[in-house]
């Protein structure tokens, strides 16, 4: 059984928790006592539809003030696949938290309320579903049963967010709009009677239909980041010698060629072990621990990588950024990088344009106000200590993405994305 | 490649209910903590995810040891059955275990015993489980617990770091982006951790049966004295305060869930098997936190206790 893992994004009244409270219902996911307990707090608040957000807004802050703040992970299967939903606030305070919650899936569900068609938000979404190379991108277009099912209205909207895809959308990204009414269930499960015009799927048949952010991930360079080398030391395992990581990209076979980073050394795949279980191979994602034939210089943070297939060594790295923390990112400071599980100082040289995500548009000048504020997207130079060994996010996000961690707070400060 | 194939056994990772994914996730978790912290402990409960946790622990670190010591908080009522199987496991793996009891904290005066028909020591766990991280100077704490059992846990990080009072602070959480993990903290600090965040009950159960996992038979269905409060069934003994009307009966009952005996509600059963159980899952009406005495207290239940240190 595989997992898909989806991105939401948007506020209550657009009708996302209806939507999503009803995959979890026909999906039976979700229990009786919880959606009784449901129904009742949301007819005491003197709404009609199912208001999920009573269910997923887990804080004391969020239901005193009625908004969503931080991600909420929503999780239901069918006998196909494993789902696993990250709901993450609409509203531009929060674009941190989307960026966070979007980070990890492979598909992007945005909702359009059919009344109001392509608002601010609907852009801001597609924009960082596209930033973070989300290759599925699903428009739901919600509250169909208020414009009649008017093919036209749908037709409108379809054609106008196709126009902002020709700016923000990437080669191979997948876009498909679905007219749905997430009150009465219209093309969410079952196919609706009120859109003979509508050939498409409904929106659990696409979302079965998609393939996994892993399949891909394994087709393309393959990095093994080492976590752990285990050495047992026993009497069995005298001159074991293991190393323990999750392949972040790519297949590794036994007897594969294979490059040591930053040493270079070379040596070949002798066993390729799940908890004593011999594998022929590894895929992306799999937490496997790899024996070599050969002795070599090779530990924690280190890599391996198939001869031939080096990532590039970067002292210097341009890269977008999303700027998370309150405290501002300038030029001149100094942070801690981590690539994947490698740590590395870092100090940010230049801070070249952002782009406001507000209003969608990008400047090319410096921050006015000197650097990145909470929220803002920009791109930046840095240098590091020491190389890290990075592909470029387009070409493979699993090796491709750093975070920042400012060490007098020991925070995350920032995600980034090698350019 | 052909003197490899004769060892080499086929791994059907797509043949199985459980997807093999968490279990790969859970793995890279615990290898982080192996790495970025200098004492981690798993809080070990004898329940069914602490079960699975020390599980996916042996599996990281094959053919080398669970490089964790196991903590367990007694309440000292729990039940006999966990008991026992948590001492079997432990000789079993060859683990190392602390046991503090909250009996210890109450003598010290550090809490204060709860009386009346519910009085639990459910919440008092806390201050005894801070006392020991700061005994044996734990830095990262790894639990059982998962985001679909509860909705302030669906909130809270794979890595949650408590200051130096063990509180959560769901305002100051650490963004966690791809599955890069950020475990810096100040001395005095610990980072409480979850690598079954993203598991379901449903996949744990797959998970025990596919692994053929041994587990305490309470949750299987045996005959027990119980009696009814609040519509939920309470397993008889000497730690609950009972009235008058609430007499004792003997029925067939299992848990789904194990705390203590005086959190934990059991649940009319004849499931004697791993298929039966996930059947009966499947097809239940009612959450398995619905048998948690401890949430019904209020909705914010578990939050608060998450401030005051709870895992």
């Amino acid at each position: 059984m595989d997992i898909l893992r989806i991105a939401t994004a948007g506020s209550v009244d657009d009708g996302k928790s209806t939507l999503i409270g009803r995959l979890l219902y026909e999906t039976k996911s979700i229990t009786k006592d919880k959606i009784e307990a449901l129904e009742s707090a949301s007819k005491r608040k003197g709404i009609d539809f199912l208001d999920l957000s009573l269910l997923t807004d887990g804080l004391i802050a969020e239901r005193e003030q009625g908004i969503t703040i931080d991600v909420a992970h929503i999780y239901f299967s069918t006998p196909n696949r494993k789902y696993i939903i990250a709901d993450t606030p609409g509203h531009f305070e929060y674009t941190r938290n989307m960026v966070t919650g979007a980070s990890n899936t492979s598909v992007s569900i945005i909702l359009i309320d059919a009344r109001n068609g392509v608002v601010e938000q609907t852009k801001r979404h597609f924009y960082i579903s596209s930033m973070l190379r989300i290759k599925n991108i699903i428009v739901a277009v919600n509250k169909m049963d208020l414009v009649t099912y008017s093919q036209e209205k749908f037709e409108a909207i379809k054609n106008e967010l196709l126009e902002i895809a020709k700016q923000v959308s990437f080669k191979g990204q997948t876009l498909q709009f679905i007219p749905i009414s997430s009150l009465y269930g219209e093309n969410l499960v079952r196919k609706s009677n009120e859109t003979p015009w509508y050939e498409g799927a409904t929106l659990l048949d696409t979302l079965e239909n998609f393939g996994t952010q892993n399949l891909e991930l394994s087709t393309i360079q393959a990095r093994f980041p080492v976590q752990h080398v285990v050495r047992p030391k026993t009497e069995e395992y005298h001159d074991y010698r293991g190393y323990a990581g999750k392949i972040a990209s790519g297949t590794f076979l036994i007897g594969n060629l294979v490059e040591a980073l930053p040493s270079g050394q070379i040596s070949k795949i002798k066993t390729i072990e799940k908890f004593g279980i011999q594998l022929e191979s590894g895929n992306a994602k799999d937490s496997v621990v790899i024996t070599l034939e050969d002795n070599i210089d090779l530990s924690r943070g280190n890599m391996l990588i198939k001869v031939g297939e080096k990532p590039e060594s970067r002292k210097e790295v341009n890269a977008k950024i999303c700027w998370l923390d309150n405290q501002m990112l300038t030029v001149g400071k100094t942070y801690l990088l981590q690539h994947g599980i490698n740590r590395v100082k870092a100090k940010i040289t230049n801070i070249s344009s952002v782009i406001d995500i507000k209003n969608m548009s990008l400047s090319n000048e410096a921050p006015v106000n000197g650097g990145l504020t909470l929220n803002e997207i920009g791109w930046i130079s840095l240098k590091t200590a020491s190389p890290i060994f990075a592909d470029k996010y387009e070409e493979n996000p699993a090796n491709g993405s750093f975070i920042l961690i400012d060490e007098s707070s020991n925070s995350t400060v920032g995600v980034g994305f090698v350019e | 490649m052909s003197t490899f194939s004769e060892k080499t056994t086929v791994y059907q990772a797509n043949d199985s209910s459980f997807p093999r994914e968490l279990e790969d996730e859970a793995i890279y978790i615990l290898r982080e903590v192996a790495s970025q912290f200098e004492k981690p402990a798993i809080l070990f409960s004898g329940g069914k995810d602490s079960i699975t946790v020390v599980r996916l622990a042996q599996k990281a670190f094959y053919p080398g040891k669970i490089p964790f010591t196991l903590l367990h908080v007694d309440t000292g009522h729990n039940f006999p059955e966990t008991i026992e199987y948590r001492d079997w496991l432990v000789n079993k793996l060859g683990l190392e275990l602390h046991i503090r009891y909250v009996a210890d904290s109450i003598k010290q005066g550090k809490v204060k015993e709860e009386t009346g028909k519910y009085a639990s020591r459910n919440a008092l766990q806390t201050v005894t489980l801070l006392d020991a991280i700061e005994e044996f100077k734990f830095d990262a704490c790894i639990g059982g617990a998962r985001r679909d059992e509860e909705k302030a846990r669906a909130k809270e990080r794979i890595f949650s770091v408590r200051d130096d009072f063990g509180q959560w602070n769901s305002k100051k959480q650490r963004p966690e982006l791809f599955d890069m993990l950020n475990g810096k903290i100040e001395l005095g600090e610990n980072v409480r951790v979850f690598p079954i965040s993203n598991w379901t009950e449903l996949d744990v159960w797959n998970y025990i049966k596919e692994e053929e996992l041994r587990i305490p038979t309470i949750y299987f269905t045996h005959e027990r004295e119980v009696f009814e409060r609040d519509g939920m069934i309470w397993a008889d003994s000497e730690f609950i305060n009972k009235s008058e009307d609430e007499v004792p009966y003997k029925i067939q009952v299992r848990f789904r869930t194990v705390g203590d005996m005086t959190c934990t509600a059991a649940v009319a059963s004849t499931a004697d098997n791993l298929d039966d159980v996930i059947e009966e899952i499947l097809s239940a009406q009612i959450s398995e936190r619905g048998a948690r005495i401890d949430d019904k207290r209020s909705e914010a239940a578990m939050e608060k206790r998450k401030q005051a240190g709870y895992f």
